[in-house]
């Protein structure tokens, strides 16, 4: 590729690829508030709301990423007609695209947090929880104080891993056209029509910003590190 | 409600979508195993440079969007050869697979303890001898509940390949959607399809993973 041609898309990919970098980081910031409280409930909830949790993670974790964002892009707005018909006005169910990805890839992302944040939660020892019990702490105050700093560490390599993933997955908001970097490629092809130079060089962008981030995951894996305090947990 | 009895009238048409979405799905875990598991051995056991070559491929694999490969492989490569979508969507996610699938593997080779291999060796047993008789059989099984969890995760990109086109589940979801006007019902039922599908695959491979197991030594000797 030529440096005319490259100065010539890099603008329309550069805001494609703020738009998949913006998707990404809200995701991941709804999918943390998501997926903290799901975790918590589902180790220390009463029943019922243990039951929600596991609903709500296993939904999400068992059908794929694109149906979801479809339930909510296509779906939803149906749902709200449909409820209108009965009187109930719905019209928040009606999203943009914009908002429709953001939260399909957040609840999507809360699902798959939930489990790392259980394991690690998991992983300390209950043993832990009794003994702040027993100076005195709240259940509340055991778990900010004693088991989620344990625990949030442990998570790291797990939530690094799942930064990885939804950079990569925030490419299918190009189905409903949401402007982002595939999308803006998709476009500059159409325009060109030279395929194979443009997803290549998309295709290293999206490489280039994955390396660059587990980097600095591991960056902050290491600054955060209990020594001895360490486990394993994959995305699945 | 009164489309009904026209969205269940579709069920069939629907299922034969999931059959599309199994078939791809298979064949991508097969392609994945097929390329990721010499890679794996080269990881582990490989000189150098192929050791090294076998990293690579699996952090440029990782690092890429499976829908980028996918159009890489459909409208990239179309200028020298036509892929066809189906073609396509299995060769795309098999690679994608293969990274994750040699991941995995590598991680149940390396926790078979070295000392089998040394002992292996000692006993007269060349290197692939020993792998194929001593390391396989022992690390396959181990990486039983990660396969599971790569069979569901490729299950779920399946869905992917409706973007070049192919009639597999969700795009006949679609089709269903336009013609009824009742995109939340018809969509959720493709997701209720899409769940009992990972659902069943993550059973039958726990079920698997103990039909497989190996006794443990405590056990071996209580029988």
């Amino acid at each position: 590729m030529d440096v005319t041609f490259w100065e010539m898309i890099w603008p329309a990919l550069g805001r494609g690829l703020l738009t998949t970098l913006q998707i990404s980081a809200v995701a991941l910031t709804l999918g943390f508030l998501m997926g903290i409280p799901a975790a918590l409930l589902r180790v220390y909830g009463p029943k019922w709301l243990r039951w929600l949790s596991v609903g709500y993670i296993e939904i999400f974790r068992g059908t794929p990423l694109l149906v979801q964002l479809f339930v909510i892009y296509y779906g939803l707005p149906d749902l709200a007609r449909a409820l209108e018909g009965l009187g109930i006005e719905a019209q928040f169910l009606v999203l943009d695209r914009m908002l429709a990805a953001y939260v399909a890839l957040g609840l999507n992302s809360g699902a798959y947090q939930a489990e790392y944040f259980r394991s690690a939660i998991q992983a300390i020892s209950s043993g832990q929880i009794m003994a702040a019990r027993a100076l005195g702490m709240s259940q509340f105050q055991a778990v900010t104080h004693i088991v989620l700093p344990q625990a949030l560490r442990l998570a790291i390599p797990a939530w690094s891993n799942e930064v990885a993933y939804m950079v990569k997955y925030t490419s299918v908001v190009f189905i409903i056209s949401v402007p982002d970097l595939l999308a803006r490629g998709q476009f500059i092809i159409s325009k060109y029509y030279n395929p194979m130079e443009i997803l290549l060089t998309v295709g290293a962008i999206y490489l280039m910003i994955v390396l660059g981030l587990s980097t600095i995951m591991g960056k902050i894996e290491r600054a955060a590190t209990i020594p001895g305090l360490q486990m394993e947990v994959e995305r699945g | 409600m009164d489309k009904l009895p026209d969205i269940l009238g579709s069920l069939p048409y629907l299922l034969e979508g999931a059959l599309l979405t199994l078939a791809i799905t298979v064949l991508a875990l097969i392609s994945g195993f097929v390329i990721g598991l010499p890679l794996a051995l080269l990881r582990v056991y490989g000189r150098k440079p192929a050791a090294t070559l076998a990293a690579a491929y699996s952090t440029v694999l990782r690092g890429l969007p499976s829908l980028v490969v996918l159009f890489i492989l459909f409208y990239g490569m179309a200028a020298v050869v036509k892929l066809p979508a189906f073609l396509a969507g299995c060769v795309a996610l098999g690679f994608c697979s293969s990274a994750y699938q040699m991941e995995l593997l590598r991680g149940a080779i390396q926790s078979v303890g070295p000392g089998q291999m040394m002992a292996a060796r000692a006993l007269g047993m060349s290197q692939l001898q020993a792998i194929i008789h001593i390391i396989l059989p022992q690390a396959l099984r181990l990486a039983i509940p990660s396969w599971s969890n790569e069979a569901a995760v490729v299950l779920k990109d399946s869905s992917l390949v409706y973007a070049v086109g192919l009639a597999e589940l969700l795009r006949r979801s679609q089709q269903v959607a336009a013609r009824t006007y009742q995109s939340f019902i018809v969509y959720s039922l493709c997701a209720l399809i899409y769940f009992a599908m990972t659902f069943l695959a993550n059973r039958g491979l726990d079920h698997a993973e103990r039909a497989l197991r190996l006794p443990t030594p405590l056990e071996e000797t209580a029988h």
